[in-house]
């Protein structure tokens, strides 16, 4: 019997499951590599409590390896002998409650001071960043309260900023969730919610939303892209300065900023400066100002390539089944790509000084992939 | 005395002219007799035969949702078709599968525990059973009417809203639920009223055995915690059949609302299928290590205050709804209680073990990895329950781990366990102990390799319900182990199959008592006969029939045949069949389709058959068969069975 | 049941023919199950009402509609029948036969009144404009003290069968049980009641 053995071994893979979760499983979207301290605090109350599993995986898996085999009945006459019939002890009782009672302490403490250091409710002071974030099916859309434009299905921040961000549903519910920066905060109607965190470093953290809400709820995700405060500054002044759009130069966007009309893009979308005194959409869809600095199409589902806006134009239900834009070419249409070439690059030139092409690149990944 | 049959020679009984207006049935072989039954061990047997099939059912749902998710973006079910499985799949396990497995198990077992012939109401307890029956048909109906359910198995308003969800799968889930839920509750008085009104003589609560007393707590449970659920699904079905405002958001209605209803017996719900779970493995492993249980009246209490508790923690379902801190601590901490009852009961079940002779049968097995995966799981729990650790893991798949590992792996396992354990009574053969454990040894590690891995898919971020992930970002890995795992699993279960098939068809005789077991139901023969007990048995201890078979063991007093004179003196009556449960339940059925299809004619004319149903119920008189007292048939406290 | 109920030498427990190990009747014991129950289902729609007092969009609103004299006149009513239910119980005891039909008689009778209030109450607000699709005080209201109603209704059909089946099959105190049954079925309703009452109808007006 090399029950001593065993058990030796068994603690120290025990007590190093802790360590292995505390140093690997990174990514953009992993809740245990936090890049801001609210994500910080929850992973550091996650591995508290996987500490405080250990003793109490080691006992119960231990004595309860030991006892059956220990106690095992050997053979056909031990399997009819009669232990002594114990029926129980009053102090062990005693002891095996108090055990739990202090686990239970030593977990609600920590427990109780990060609740209120993280889910405190705050007001938005001249500090922070305060965003007004709604939920539709499925898509985010983001209120920047404070410079008054409007945005979809990526967050731009600053580093080091509180971000605060009230959450609102327009349909059922949906939930707020950036692993890397935060945990989740729903988005419920007739319920004023709110989240808020801070990021450390530049980077693009996944977010997805987390609440059952059918249709393409998996393909409903998001991005925060947290920048250096100056690039910040000018992203915010493009936004500013987005309805002062110039006219293009290349007669291919120009040609797109006439089909955006005619096809009734404009119907659903709105884009500041897409002709000077002209507002165009409607608030219930994803804004397209800007659109070339986006880095996804589709609520973050595909990089926002040429051939990505291209594919998700020709056949949105194709890339994220079940969304609400209609396809508005007939398969047959024999325009069908030239008009699309047309907006894609019309949509791409949005933010980028009327240029369609160029490299974009919007910080790092966060945690590498 | 030799080891009893089947049939138990017990002289023929005279049957009792009715006293009502109708005849009650009386056949004892055929499908009408099953139809009419009223007998708790057919009724259990058709219980857990029941829960076995829907059990299938969502097994095969469980399987399509683990191949679709093996890789990213696969394409075997579309979003809608998947939204659907899972929700089949979760509402069939929680609600037709592991509940009625509980209470099929203790149709069978309570009276027999505590020493009764049959349960308090058996008409009732054959209504529950149809109910239930009806109400899972019904539900899986909507499979072929329009598609199944689709917003999860909590059904979070506002998805389930006529705007939001306008096809008929929300309306099975709401009327379903409902029906199944009146089953469920007359079925739990029908418990509280027999554990409190029919122990046999001497049998004190303080000797009730184990799972009998969690049956107890289990149904107590039961009847508080299905109203708040009735009242919500009775609220959505107003909204989406007669324009209501319950869930309307534009109205001002309160989508939270729906939450809290839902947990305040949700919560409850799930100590409703894990507490007869911990019944089982208290008689499981005393029997096994050949001591009794230790601690029994802390095992007891604890049971108690775990049902109380129950009531307090409903809110960390809902940490991240934004009830603010002070609430979410509240919660928090009612939540870590909870674990210091449960963990208690863990230690008492080691403390059974330490110093007995532990036998490895295929039941303490299963017993053995309930003890290790239940701990587990109540650890994730813990960790749950901590809310900024919760803000990152809810509605992701630490979750999904978690409820696995405590249901699948606790509540589940426990039940193998006890089918294990209490096949030879109910069918009289010994199950196979070699397919057995080689069926364990792929269904537990194979349990362990679709569940474990989840853990961590839902730390590096995979939500739940959805039907694909991003790939790249580390999801690959653990779902495709997960996905390996049910195939494992799969040869266990099919094992476990096997077994019983092999077991009813082959089996060898089991007697009386296989295991040399310590309560009362081991003392008649396998399967009982009709009417359980040949004497009324009477009792001066714990452990009754440990007590018969080795009084010096436990100090104890062997209980003389003769005191069951007594009460033998009137003799054994058993009440005739009945059809009208199984009408009722046809009733409810009817109620059920017409009410989805907005017939209310036909709702009228259900009502009305309901109605007409009650009286006669209550006018069919007694029936039946008496047994004049001073005949003796077999079985009764023989310590030879077991020889 | 068909035992010999022999005054002499009947073991403890062994009253009924059958050993029971609880001193209350089976049914009585299941009606208190019952009730207890019943207190979660009632509990759920008040909580309801009370989470959503308040929070209508629209009117008509509970002051504008509630009439306190009127509802206090039918409250009575069924203050009443309670009362009547004690003493059929008691007559039914005393094997007073001619009461105990009496007197069910009036219980099923108030009961009805108050039906009759309540209906009246109903269509006087649906003309007032509060309708169960109208507003969230419409909704809650409806819905909560019509499953009073229901239950009421349920008790006044098993009262009048009672009535009608102690002409059938003469009742004496040895059916007692079935009575009592009936009662405290009754009296919950009753009590239930004045809940509603108080919480719908009296604290709009304090
Ligand atoms: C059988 C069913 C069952 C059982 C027994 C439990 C037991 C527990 N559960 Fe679980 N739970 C579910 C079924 C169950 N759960 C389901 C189905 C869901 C998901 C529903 C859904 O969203 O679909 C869920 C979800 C769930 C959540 C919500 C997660 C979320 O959605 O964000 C939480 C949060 O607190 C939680 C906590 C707990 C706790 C604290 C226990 C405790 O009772 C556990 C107690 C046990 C132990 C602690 C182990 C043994 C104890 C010791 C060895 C003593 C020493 C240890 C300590 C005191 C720390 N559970
Ligand atoms: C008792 C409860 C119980 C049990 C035992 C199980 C058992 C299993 N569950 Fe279940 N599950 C739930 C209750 C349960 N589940 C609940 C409540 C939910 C939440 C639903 C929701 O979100 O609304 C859920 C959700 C859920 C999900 C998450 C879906 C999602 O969120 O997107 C997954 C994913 O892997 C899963 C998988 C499994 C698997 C692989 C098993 C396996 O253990 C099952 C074993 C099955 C096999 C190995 C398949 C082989 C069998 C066959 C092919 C049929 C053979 C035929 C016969 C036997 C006759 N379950
Ligand atoms: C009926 C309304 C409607 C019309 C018309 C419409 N769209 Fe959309 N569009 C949507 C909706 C809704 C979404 C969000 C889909 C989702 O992600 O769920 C969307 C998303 C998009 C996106 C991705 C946005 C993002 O944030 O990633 C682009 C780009 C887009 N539409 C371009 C167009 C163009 C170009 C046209 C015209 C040719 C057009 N849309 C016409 C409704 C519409
Ligand atoms: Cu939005 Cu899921
Ligand atoms: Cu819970």
């Amino acid at each position: 019997m090399h029950v001593r053995r065993w058990l030796q071994r068994g603690l120290a893979i025990a007590a190093s499951v802790p360590l292995i979760a505390a140093c690997e499983f990174s990514g953009p979207q992993s809740a245990l590599d936090p890049a801001g301290p609210v994500a910080q605090a929850q992973r550091d109350l996650f591995v508290w409590t996987l500490w405080l599993s250990v003793p109490v995986m080691v006992g119960v898996f231990g004595v309860l390896l030991y006892s059956v085999l220990r106690f095992r009945a050997k053979n056909a006459e031990d399997e009819r002998a009669i232990p002594h019939q114990t029926h129980g002890n009053f102090k062990l009782e005693i002891a095996w409650t108090i055990i739990p009672v202090i686990l239970v302490i030593l977990v609600a403490v920590p427990t109780v001071r990060t609740i209120f250091s993280t889910e405190q409710r705050v007001e938005a002071g001249p500090d922070d960043l305060a965003v007004h974030a709604t939920g539709y099916q499925w898509w985010f859309k983001f209120d920047y309260l404070d410079h008054g434009f409007t945005t979809a299905n990526e967050l731009i921040i600053p580093v080091g900023t509180r971000v605060v961000v009230s959450l609102d549903s327009a349909d059922v519910l949906h939930s707020f969730w950036v692993p890397n920066l935060a945990g989740k905060r729903d988005m419920i109607p007739n319920n004023d919610n709110q989240v808020w965190f801070v990021a450390d470093a530049p980077g693009t953290y996944y977010g997805q939303c987390a609440e059952l809400c059918l249709g393409a709820h998996a393909y409903m995700r998001f991005r925060v892209i947290a920048m250096e405060q100056p690039d910040y500054d000018r992203w915010i002044a493009s936004f500013q300065n987005a309805a002062a759009q110039p006219v293009s130069a290349d007669p291919l966007v120009e040609r797109g900023r006439a089909l955006v009309a005619q096809k009734g893009c404009v119907a659903c979308h709105a884009i500041d400066g897409y002709r000077p005194g002209t507002e165009v959409g409607n608030p219930d869809f994803p804004s397209l100002t800007n659109f070339g600095l986006r880095t996804t199409v589709g609520a973050a589902i595909a990089d926002n390539t040429p051939e990505n806006l291209a594919a998700w134009l020709r056949d949105p239900q194709a890339m994220k089944p079940g969304n609400y834009m209609p396809t508005l070419w007939r398969a047959d249409d024999p325009n069908r790509e030239d008009e699309i070439e047309a907006i894609v690059a019309y949509l791409l030139s949005l933010g980028r000084d009327g240029q369609a092409s160029g490299q974009l690149t919007l910080g790092g990944i966060h945690g590498g992939q | 005395m030799a080891v009893s049959k089947v049939t138990v020679p017990v002289p023929a009984p005279e049957s009792t002219p009715s006293d009502g207006l109708f005849t009650r049935p009386t056949w004892t072989t055929g499908i009408a007799s099953w139809l009419t039954t009223v007998d708790h061990k057919r009724l259990g047997l058709l219980y857990i035969f029941t829960s076995f099939l829907f059990m299938a059912a969502a097994s095969v749902e469980a399987f399509l949702i683990r191949l679709q998710l093996a890789v990213p973006n696969n394409t075997l079910l579309s979003p809608d078709a998947y939204n659907q499985m899972f929700t089949m799949h979760g509402v069939t396990m929680v609600f037709l599968a592991i509940m009625p497995l509980g209470i099929g198990f203790a149709n069978y077992f309570v009276p027999l525990q505590i020493g009764a012939r049959d349960l308090a109401f058996p008409r009732l307890n054959a209504l529950g059973y149809w109910i239930y029956a009806a109400g899972g048909a019904f539900l899986y109906s909507s499979f072929f009417l329009g598609g199944a359910p689709d917003a999860g198995w909590f059904a979070y308003s506002p998805l389930t809203s006529l705007s939001n969800n306008p096809g008929n799968g929300t309306d099975f889930y709401m009327i379903g639920l409902l029906v199944g839920g009146i089953g469920t509750l007359v079925t739990a008085m029908n418990l509280i009223v027999t554990i409190v009104s029919m122990r046999a003589p001497g049998m004190t609560m303080m000797r009730v055995p184990v799972f009998t007393w969690m049956m107890l707590v289990t149904s107590f449970l039961i009847i508080f915690a299905f109203p708040p659920l009735t009242i919500a699904l009775l609220q959505v079905i107003m909204d989406r059949t007669f324009g209501t405002l319950f869930y309307v958001p534009e109205a001002g209605g309160m989508p939270i609302l729906w939450q809290h209803l839902f947990w305040i017996f949700g919560h409850p719900e799930v100590y409703i299928i894990v507490l007869p779970a911990f019944g089982v493995i208290s008689e499981v492993i005393p029997t096994f290590s050949r001591k009794p249980l230790f601690g029994y009246p802390v095992v007891i209490l604890s049971g108690i205050f775990i049902g109380f508790m129950g009531f307090a923690v409903w809110s960390h379902h809902m940490f991240t709804t934004g009830l603010g801190p002070v609430v979410n601590t509240a919660f928090a901490l009612t939540s870590f209680v909870i674990g210091i009852p449960t963990g208690i009961k863990i230690f008492n079940w080691l403390g059974t073990i330490w110093g007995g002779k532990v036998v490895f049968t295929t039941s303490m097995l299963y017993a053995i990895s309930f003890l290790f995966t239940f701990t587990l799981g109540g650890i994730t729990g813990i960790m749950l329950a901590v809310p900024p650790f919760d803000a990152q893991a809810q509605d992701s798949y630490f979750v999904v781990a978690h409820f696995h590992y405590v249901m699948g792996g606790g509540a589940l396992m426990a039940f193998f366990a006890g089918l294990y354990y209490w096949f030879p009574k109910m069918s009289g053969k010994l199950m196979d102990e070699r397919i057995g454990k080689l069926g364990f040894w792929f269904l537990v590690p194979g349990l362990h390799l679709i569940f474990f891995p989840q853990h961590i898919a839902g730390l590096m971020g995979m939500p739940r319900r959805t039907q694909t992930y991003v790939a790249g970002i580390g999801l690959e890995l653990p779902n495709l182990l997960s996905t390996a795992g049910t195939f494992v699993m799969l040869i266990g279960l099919i094992l476990l199959l096997v077994n019983i098939v092999h077991g009813v068809l082959r089996g060898k005789p089991a007697g009386n008592d296989p295991w040399d077991a310590r309560t009362l139901e081991w003392s008649v023969s396998s399967p009982p006969p009709h009417h359980n007990f040949d004497h009324q048995p009477v009792v001066n201890d714990r452990d009754a029939l440990w007590v018969q078979k080795y009084p010096e063991s436990v100090h104890g007093e062997r209980v003389p045949e003769s005191a069951s004179e007594p009460y033998d003196a009137a003799g054994i009556h058993l009440p005739g069949q009945s059809w009208y449960p199984l009408f009722m339940g046809l009733a409810l059925l009817v109620f059920s389709y017409a009410l989805l299809f907005h017939n209310f004619w036909v709702v009228g004319i259900s009502l009305a058959m309901v109605f007409f149903f009650t009286y006669a119920w209550a006018l069919e008189g007694v029936g039946g068969h008496h047994f004049p007292a001073g005949r003796r048939g077999a079985g009764q406290h023989s310590k030879e069975g077991h020889a | 049941m068909s035992a010999a109920t022999a005054a002499t030498a009947v073991a403890p427990g062994m009253e009924s023919g059958h050993y029971r190990s609880s001193k209350l009747p089976d049914i009585k014991l299941l009606m208190w199950v019952f009730l207890a129950s019943d207190i979660m289902f009632f509990g759920t729609l008040i909580g309801t009402y009370l989470v959503y007092k308040g929070r209508s969009l629209t009117g008509p609103y509970p002051a504008d509609v509630l009439d306190i004299p009127l509802t206090t006149v039918s409250t009575f009513v069924l203050l009443m029948s309670s009362f009547l239910m004690v003493l059929a119980l008691h007559a039914l005891r005393g094997d007073d036969i001619a009461k105990f039909r009496l007197w069910t008689f009036g219980v099923a009778f108030f009961g009805a009144i108050f039906l009759g209030f309540q209906i009246y109450e109903f269509a006087h607000f649906v003309d007032l404009g509060l309708t169960l699709q109208g507003n969230l005080f419409g909704t809650t209201f409806y819905v909560l003290t019509g499953t009073h109603g229901v239950h009421v209704s349920i008790g006044v059909i098993w009262l009048l069968s009672i009535l009608i089946h102690s002409y059938v099959k003469p009742w004496s105190s040895k059916d007692e049980a079935y009575l009592e049954v009936a009662g405290l079925y009754w009296h919950f309703v009753d009590i239930v009641w004045i809940v509603i009452f108080t919480i719908v109808y009296l604290v709009e007006f304090v």
